[in-house]
């Protein structure tokens, strides 16, 4: 049974407040992996306080990096069902958590944060660990 | 903002990796640890040498990509515990 959304609308809006756009069904979903190009960040949000507490700051922490996504989504594990069930049908050979985090380049998945590397961690180490996902995959390659 | 449960100390909630005296090793969301036992959630098991992986093989995966959930949970004795890790921190 899905949260009450009185419980995780505030939670959704952390991300949706920094420009995180929901996906909120499978068609959705379908969409942002449909689009080839670029790239993009995908939180697995959840209600976990051990983890997603730090996930949620932690990600606003890192979009304050030079090198970040072009595009922000997010599903909401627990409550968006179907959404999260197709998100993580795209990358079936990684165990689901929530929550977690993926990085696609181009639509292909290039780096993914599950829970146990987050809910040990302050939300300045999940930063860490992103800004640095980041510089590697999504920095500009320098001008010739 | 989240939900916190305090009381069920420093492990609660946290992905551990429980190694025992026997074969198996156990990774799960711990709930509480106890003088008498370990309980854990959504938990995973791996018998030494099953699919030709050691349970240090094992646990080196899980530590890049996480867990399949086979067990709902699961209490583990304290007397057959060997040690008690953060999967984070592998």
């Amino acid at each position: 049974m899905p949260y009450s959304s009185l419980m995780v609308n505030p939670m959704k809006e952390e991300l949706t407040s920094i420009g995180f756009q929901e996906l909120l069904t499978p068609e959705d979903v379908d969409a942002f992996m449909s689009e080839r190009e670029g790239t993009a960040l995908l939180v697995f949000n959840s209600v976990c306080g051990c983890a997603a507490g730090q996930a949620r700051p932690g990600v606003h922490l890192a979009l304050q990096n030079e090198s970040r996504p072009d595009r922000l989504v997010t599903v909401f594990a627990g409550q968006d069902t179907e959404a999260t069930k197709q998100a993580r049908s795209y990358f079936e050979d990684i165990p689901p958590s929530s929550p977690s985090i993926a990085l696609f380049k181009n639509s292909e998945l290039v780096y993914f944060v599950p829970r146990h590397r987050i809910e040990s961690r302050s939300a300045e180490e999940v930063a860490a660990d992103l800004k640095s996902a980041f510089d590697r995959y999504f920095a500009a390659a320098p001008a010739s | 903002m989240g939900t916190f449960h305090q009381d069920k100390g420093d492990l609660h909630g946290i992905t551990v990796v429980v190694d025992t005296v026997g074969h198996e090793v156990y990774i799960g969301r711990c709930d509480e640890m106890t003088e008498e036992r370990i309980l854990l959630h959504d938990v995973d098991v791996h018998r030494d040498g099953e699919d030709g992986r050691s349970k240090d093989d094992y646990v080196e995966r899980a530590a890049r990509f996480g867990i399949w959930k086979k067990l709902e949970q699961f209490a583990i004795p304290t007397e057959a515990i060997a040690s008690v890790r953060r999967l984070g921190d592998l």
